[in-house]
Parts: structure tokens; sequence; C-alpha cells
């Protein structure tokens, strides 16, 4: 499900790119999103949190929801997890409406990670998952509970108290009981912040798996590699919704494709050798002899540049694509937000 | 609205292992009624046979209710504001649990140590009083209606007070204020024992019933009103 939103095609609801498949039930029935979000505001009297901000989530996704500290990515889990009321705008959870009466019914289908685990540090790993587990009123509780310790390798841990776990060890007791009541609609705030890199990749290896059971997620993180890693889908929020698609559709809309080339020594008229080809839109210097040309097609560039540049007398060292992660994507995004709020 | 014992059930069982593990918690559940009858216990010892005659006219033993009205201000009033403090409150609203269900979990396991206690240091006192007073003040002390008084306002008692902390629980944002306040609020209700305790409010049969009827009503007020002031967002983002 997973790989077809990344290679196949994509169908357009409404003004969000939603893969099509995600929007089938296995009977064939067209379903609602797993979540829509439309307008969606929360004001703090005169602060705003966030605003007008407007996306489409298909069951089976991964969503990275990225931006800086204080961008309102805690509030809009929260307030989709109907623990704040919105002020204005509208939004369906788990296809639910988001509205007062339908906070219970929500939160059965849905269930969230806060960022700081908070467990009752006293009781034992065991004892924090059995009250949750009735919380969620879940069948089989114990078999549930023994499950989703599996799940984070934690079975071995099961009597320790909470308090004598380390900080990654409490993130994924956290994670188990997120895990309880099978969730379609899976919150995820911050789920690896303080987690050393083998604790992380535990939560991305289960964050995959769970994508591959279906659950849909939404992730809110700081680790762009993580997003970028593990997200069909991301969106940049701050406080207003910046941009929203797939981490390669994002850096073709900000970054101009290019190719990056490095000679043995300065070329005499690069001018006279670049500007004659079609596929180079235009060049730049990169250094004492590398050239970064714009281009519209790589792969067919590559060749005519090559070309150009041994007739030129040139001796090529490297002839290689730019590529742009997603932190250029979020950089470039989040710095020309704080340019414009300076001028 | 209907009510998930389920829920209640985990809320109330987590919250009681939680008392029996925070041993500060326990302690000072126990120390605030053992303070509170060593006073009482050292004038009676000093009483001679002669007051007899005043005290059966007295029911100086309901002086104790104000145990069951103390104790649980303690716990109750650490209750909401002590997990929102923790950090544990937000995982706790993000489950389906109604804040109806929440408050009434912790409620009773904030009545049921209450109880306990005041029962036990009820039962305490009247043995010493029995073995170690003179044994015409010890049959003019202890009477058969102020025994079932204390039997059946003793929760009464500790559960309008509870619903009070829990109040005052659901809008503080320190424990130590809340527990503050929690205990100043509980002053009427032990001034109102003390003034029956020394006959300023004669006690009756019908005194009794309408006190335990309005108590009723005043904990199940109590119940819909704690339930309408806990608000998810205040408690969650801290505005409002």
């Amino acid at each position: 499900m997973a790989t077809g939103l990344r290679s196949g095609s994509l169908t357009m609801r409404g003004d969000r790119f939603v893969s099509p498949e995600r929007l089938t039930a296995p009977d064939g029935q067209v379903r609602a999103p797993a979540l829509a979000v439309r307008g969606l505001t929360k004001r703090f009297g005169d602060r705003v949190a966030f605003e007008d901000v407007s996306f489409e989530i298909g069951y089976g996704e991964v969503f990275g929801f990225l931006g800086p500290n204080g961008a309102g990515k805690t509030t809009t889990v929260r307030t989709l997890g109907t623990l704040i009321a919105p002020s204005s705008g509208s939004a369906t959870v788990a296809g639910i409406p988001l509205t007062p009466e339908n906070g219970v019914e929500i939160r059965r289908k849905i269930a969230i990670m806060p960022e700081s685990p908070g467990l009752y540090l006293r009781l034992s790993v065991t004892e924090n998952l059995a009250c949750f587990a009735d919380l969620y009123e879940t069948p089989d509780p114990k078999d549930r509970i023994d499950r989703a310790l599996r799940a984070v390798n934690l079975a071995d841990r099961a009597r320790d108290a909470c308090g004598a776990l380390s900080k990654g060890l409490r993130q994924r007791v956290a994670l188990a009981r997120a895990l309880l009541s099978d969730p379609e609609v899976l919150f995820l705030d911050e789920p690896t912040s303080g987690l050393d890199p083998v604790a992380a990749r535990d939560v991305h290896e289960l964050i995959i798996a769970l994508r591959e059971s279906g659950v849909t997620i939404f992730l809110t993180t700081h680790r762009l590699e993580e997003a970028e890693r593990l997200c069909d889908r991301v969106a940049i929020l701050n406080t207003t919704l910046r941009r929203i698609g797939r981490p390669d559709e994002l850096r073709d809309q900000l970054f101009a494709r290019t190719l990056t080339i490095r000679t043995l020594a300065p070329i005499s008229s690069p001018d006279r050798v670049f500007a004659g080809l079609d596929a180079v839109d235009g060049w730049h210097p990169g250094g004492p002899a590398t050239y970064i040309l714009a281009v519209s097609e790589p792969a067919a560039a590559a060749p005519a540049v090559t070309r150009a540049l041994v007739a030129a007398g040139a001796d090529v060292l490297s002839i290689a694509e730019s590529h742009h992660t997603l932190e250029d994507v979020y950089l470039e995004l989040i710095d020309s937000d704080e340019e414009a709020s300076r001028r | 609205m209907s009510i998930s014992t389920r829920r209640v059930r985990a809320i109330f069982r987590k919250e009681l292992r939680e008392y029996r593990r925070n041993r500060s918690l326990t302690v000072g559940m126990a120390i605030i009624p053992a303070i509170f009858c060593v006073q009482p216990l050292v004038n009676v010892f000093a009483l001679g046979s002669s007051a007899s005659g005043t005290l059966s006219h007295e029911h100086v033993l309901l002086y104790m209710l104000a145990i069951p009205a103390l104790v649980p201000s303690f716990v109750a009033a650490y209750s909401v504001v002590g997990e929102r403090q923790q950090g544990t409150l937000e995982p706790v609203l993000t489950t389906p649990i109604r804040r109806e269900e929440l408050l009434l979990g912790k409620a009773l396991a904030a009545l049921l140590p209450s109880v306990a206690v005041a029962y036990v240091v009820y039962g305490l006192f009247l043995a010493c009083v029995e073995l170690l007073a003179l044994p015409a003040v010890a049959s003019a002390l202890i009477r058969p209606p102020d025994l079932l008084a204390q039997l059946f306002f003793t929760p009464l008692l500790a559960g309008w007070s509870i619903w009070v902390a829990i109040l005052i629980s659901t809008r503080s944002n320190d424990v130590r204020v809340a527990q503050q306040l929690a205990s100043l609020a509980s002053l009427p209700t032990i001034a109102l024992t003390t003034l029956i305790a020394l006959n300023a409010i004669p006690p009756s049969l019908m005194t009794a019933l309408v006190a335990a009827a309005a108590l009723l009503l005043l904990n199940r007020l109590g119940w819909r009103l704690a339930s309408a002031t806990f608000d998810r967002e205040r408690l969650i983002a801290g505005t409002r």
C-alpha cells in the first residue's frame, strides 16, 4: 500500500492529492479519508496557534507534519485528538466529524502518543498498560498487552516499574500504550525525541510495520531525515500550512534540477560551452573548477554536456545531479518565513 | 449518558496502586487524624467520674466526624492537578474516558482509604477510651447512636469533602495551593460537626436524616459540578 503511493498514480480529492487505493475499501467502496481537515484554525485569545489548515490523509498513509517550535504542530494533534476545540473550520477524524459530541467515538478509533510519555512511574509497565487497556475497553486485555509489548521489544521488562526505565524504554512503553486499542489513526508527536540512533531505528521499523498493516500515521517530527524516510507525504506548518506533498514533489517545486560538473582545471570560456546546449537552462560557477548547470531533464542533459566538455578539451572529473533533501526544502521555507517576518 | 464501570474501575485501581506506593501521601493521610486525636484523648483521660453526668447529655465523639471531612481533601486535591503536573493527564484524556468517569474513579479511590483511616482512627480512639478512661466516663462517651452516626456520616462527609477538593483540583495550577485551599474548604464542615458535638446544634434523628439527605444531594451535585468545571482544554493547554 505504501509503495503504491510512492510509485503509483495519484488522484485529486478537492485540492489535495490522496492515493486512490487509500480511498477504496476492500469491498471496492470509496471510503472517506482517514483525516480530512478544512480551514481548521485555533486561537488562544489573540494568539493564533494555527490558521486555515487544510489537508486530507488516506487510510494507511504516513503523513509527516513538520515545522519549527511553536508552529502549531502539537496543538493541531491535540485538536484532531479532541483534547482542544477548534476556533473555526471543520474536520473528520477516522470518518467521524470533529464535534464535541463525537469526542468519545473519535477517541475510540485513534491513539495519541504525546511527546512526553506521561507514564505512571510508580506502576509497572504491565500495570500502566492494563489501566489503558481498560480505558479503551479492549477485549482480552492480557493478550493485547503481550502483543503490544512484543511489538516494541519490551516483553522482558513487563514487571519493571516505569520509573526504573531509561528515557528510550519509557518512549517504547508509551508507543505500546498507543497500540493497545488497535487504532485506525495513530498520532505520534515527536516519537523519537531524545532517543539514541538504535532506539530511533526501532521506532522507525515499528512505524513501517504499522503502515504495512494499514494504520494511518500522523507523525510530527523535527527529524527531517526521519520524515523523508518514513512519510508518504509531508506538510510544513508555520502557523499556516506552507507546503504539502511528497518529499520529492516539494523538492521539485522549490529547487531547480541541477547538474554539478567538476573539471580538472577551469574551463577557459564556460559560457561558450554551456550556452549552446538546448538541455541547459543556465549555469553559474560553484567553485574554481566547478559549474552548476540548471537543467530540466538531468538524464538527457548529462550526455550532451559531457560531449560538449570533451569537445572543448576539458578533463571531466565528475558529473552528478545535485540532490536536495527535505531539510533543504524545510530550511528554504522556514528561512523565507523568518526573512518575511523581519521585513 | 452511560457510565462505563470498567473505565471507572481502571482509574480507581490505578489511583489505589499509586497511593499505596506513594509513602508521603499515605503518611500525610495518617498523620492528620493522629494529631487530631491526641488532644481529645488527653482531655478524656483527665476527666473524673463527676464529668460523666455532663458527658451523657453531649455528643462529644461526633467531633471525630471532622476526620473524614479533613483527611480526603489532602489526596483528592492532588488528583487532577497532580496528574497534570506529572504529565500523566494528557495520555488519559486521549482515551475514550468521559470526564464524569475519570472523576468518579478518582473520587472513589480517595474515598476508600479516607473512610478506612477514619474508621480505624475512630476504633483506636474508642479502644483507648474503653481501656484507659474511667469506666463511668467511657460509658458516658460511647453510646450506640453516636456510633451509628459515625458509621453512616463518615462516607457521606468524606464524599462531600472529596468533591470539593476535586473541584478545586480541576481549577488549580499548583498541587500545594490546591491542597491548602481544599483544607480550608473543609473547615465549615468541621465547624458544623464541632457545633453538633458541643450541643450548640442539638442532634436528633430528624437532624441526622435531614443532614444525610442533604449530604447525599451535595455529593451528587459535587460530582456534576466537578465534571462541569473539568475543562480538557484548560488542563492540557494551560489556557482559559
